[in-house]
């Protein structure tokens, strides 16, 4: 599939150096995209196709009161700086005050900007989320966001391949966030480094769109830029009526087109790897990368447990950040504040499950805030319809606009130093969701539970409903 | 972009694997407008303690290490977020070189597009230069682009391999958008073989 898409997008290939690649999606969001139009700009440079540029404010957004001035000047100066630029340049901007506004990887999607085949790129490492529809979708740096406003094109070195397989169905309570996090811990967050990766079996075929996005979007986090699932019935179903989507023939004669997507019986990837879905738990992060990661009957690790002294020095290191004894059963590790959101985990099936689990009950006294973010505010109206903004209040949870928001820190929902999280973000790097923060990655369902009991549980044994 | 072919500087031995893009530019200096100016938040949580007092436990901070320009590091170098602002900081700092047994792949690219040089060795020749530079005060090494060397003044002398597209990229200081613009007419030619676009077919709450 992976190649099928390559051989499709090369405007030039020449030996011994890298290929000139077509990109037919190029998003933008204010943190990394200022320097890049200035850049063009500087150079005497134009947007080569505004029509296929589109640009959201997401990372530094206020998730209250969006009708109060933003406080943060600099925060306020990118806002401007974008929605200049996209004035300037002639590109779509989805600012903080559109309904469809929210996290860049999220309404990709739920526009169907993002589609099959297609060629994505976006200045911010989780655009490999795309990947899901069978796209072909990384992330890159400033200088190739104005590479890519100049050129609509990249040059880049074809990556290696590699198929990821999960067999068997996942037992019920896991989520996709646990076979992501299960394949990391495996790999570790560089074992995929310098390939795309293809995730297959039948684990991955029966995943909604929502569950595959939560994979695809992690796939960064094991140091592979790109993650791909084939598309299947699911993605057309999920990609028919949406804004950017053909309607009616052209529609029929785009699923025949993507139909052939698929990489054929019997095609080679560099690499693979299978998992058994069936023996997987709800996973828990203990450490400061995405690796450091375990189910939640298991136990904190021993740093000596581990065979390479590099590895061993790290768990030491990340424990003490963490304030973790080796030994201690993940269960018994207490949470601060509960964060549902970002590109990983905040679209309409995540908050749906945590309604499930939820309702009728309420967060543990113990717990200082919960959060819940949707990913846009596309995702935002529909859950109030369904009244599940009603269910997470009456349950103690506070309901915010769309935004990246805590995962990232960006704006002012910070964690305070010291602080532990239940999060479902991507990334529980040292001071990523605030300077001395603990974050500890889970899926939405075992935030979920952990909000309610003010530490972590097995979200199987508290006798809810963790249908998803 | 500053070309780089020859350099010899101090080095700075920084022993973490897994250093990522959040530890050397936190989230709150992304709200930036410009590339400059980043050298002093490298690091910024590990660097400075409360109220931007210097740590004096982290390595940037040793009076033997000012003014280092070459970056020893641990694998992986450069893992997660894929901000240029990290490649910025290093560079506005001072460095001009980053050893290590691997780099995580978008920051890899990002050094190339900034007059970095990434140089990765196996893992035992890293051990020997961490060493060497732990041993030594004052410990300096020479990269070589041109001839793809890593040496030092006792002897010591590593070959490492780069990919011969990125080191003229790096030898000339080219702007890789300029050469890609050379290639207008094949884009053009693209663009009319596959007619790439973007049709909305139902209204959106956007701005253009």
């Amino acid at each position: 599939m992976y190649d099928k898409i390559w051989e499709s997008h090369v405007v030039r290939e020449v030996p011994g150096e890298p290929s000139l690649i077509y990109i037919d999606r190029h998003l933008v969001h204010e943190g990394t995209s200022p320097q890049a139009f200035a850049g063009i700009e500087a150079a005497g440079r134009k947007v080569r196709r505004p029509d296929l540029t589109f640009a959201v404010m997401d990372h530094s957004v206020p998730t209250k009161n969006r009708e109060l001035p933003i406080v943060d000047d600099n925060a306020r100066l990118q806002f401007e700086a974008l929605a200049r630029n996209c004035k300037k340049h002639g590109v779509r901007l989805f600012d903080m005050f559109s309904r469809n506004q929210g996290i860049v990887h999220i309404i990709g999607p739920e526009l169907g900007i993002t589609q099959p085949g297609l060629t994505i790129v976006c200045g911010d490492s989780h655009t490999s989320t795309h990947g899901a529809f069978g796209a072909l979708a990384f992330g890159i740096g400033t200088s190739e966001v104005e590479h890519v406003l100049a050129t609509q094109c990249l040059l880049q070195d074809r990556s290696k391949t590699l198929l990821v397989k999960f067999n068997g169905r996942r037992p019920k309570g896991v989520s996709s966030k646990d076979l992501i996090l299960t394949l990391i811990g495996k790999i570790g967050i560089s074992g995929g480094t310098g390939h795309v990766i293809e995730y297959a079996g039948e684990a991955i075929s029966r995943l909604s769109m929502d569950a595959r996005m939560t994979i695809c979007n992690m796939t960064i986090e094991g140091g592979a830029r790109a993650g791909m699932v084939a598309p299947d019935q699911t993605t057309f179903e999920y990609m028919e009526g949406r804004p950017f989507v053909p309607r009616g023939s052209e529609f029929k004669a785009a699923v025949d087109q993507w139909m052939k997507l698929p990489s054929d019986a019997g095609a080679k990837f560099d690499k693979t790897i299978e998992l058994d879905a069936t023996k997987i738990a709800p996973q828990v992060t203990w450490g400061t990368n995405p690796g450091m990661v375990t189910s939640v009957t298991d136990r904190v690790p021993d740093p000596n447990s581990f065979r390479d002294p590099d590895e061993q020095k790290a768990a030491v290191r990340a424990l003490e950040y963490m304030a973790l004894r080796p030994g201690t059963p993940i269960t018994d590790i207490p949470v601060d504040r509960v964060f549902i959101g970002s590109c990983t985990n905040s679209r309409l099936e995540d908050l749906r499950a945590v309604a499930r689990v939820v309702r009728g009950k309420h967060v543990a006294r113990t717990l200082k805030a919960a959060l819940v973010v949707p990913g846009s505010r596309v995702v935002k109206a529909k859950a109030e319809a369904e009244g599940l903004d009603s269910i997470l209040r009456e349950a103690g949870f506070e309901w915010r606009d769309a935004g990246c928001s805590m995962c990232i820190g960006m704006n002012e929902d910070v964690l305070p130093p010291g602080e532990r999280s239940a999060s479902t973000s991507n990334r529980n790097f040292e001071g990523r969701q605030g300077k001395g923060s603990r974050t500890h990655l889970v899926s939405p369902i075992m935030a979920a539970a952990a909000a309610l009991a003010g530490h972590f549980v097995d979200v199987r044994d508290l006798g809810v409903d963790v249908t998803e | 972009m500053q070309p780089i072919s020859k350099h010899t500087g101090l080095v700075m031995p920084l022993d973490r694997v897994n250093v990522d893009t959040d530890q050397m530019v936190p989230k709150q200096f992304l709200k930036a407008l410009t590339r400059q100016g980043f050298g002093r938040n490298l690091f910024y949580d590990w660097r400075y303690l409360s109220g931007e007092a210097p740590n004096p436990d982290f390595v940037l901070n040793f009076p033997r290490y000012r003014g280092a320009s070459v970056l020893l590091a641990r694998a992986n170098f450069g893992c997660g977020s894929s901000r240029e602002h990290a490649p910025w900081a290093i560079l506005d700092y001072g460095f001009r070189v980053i050893i290590a047994p691997s780099f995580a792949d978008i920051f890899y690219n990002n050094c190339f597009k900034n007059g970095i040089l990434p140089i990765t060795l196996p893992d035992a020749q890293v051990d020997e230069l961490f060493r060497r530079a732990e041993a030594n005060v004052g410990y300096q090494l020479t990269a070589d682009l041109p001839n793809q060397t890593v040496s030092d003044t006792q002897g010591l002398k590593f070959h490492f391999d780069i990919d011969d597209f990125r080191k003229t990229v790096l030898l000339e200081g080219l702007d890789d958008i300029g050469l890609s613009l050379k290639h207008e007419p094949e884009i053009t030619s693209y663009e009319q073989r596959h007619q790439p676009k973007a049709t909305l077919y139902e209204a959106v709450d956007s701005k253009q």
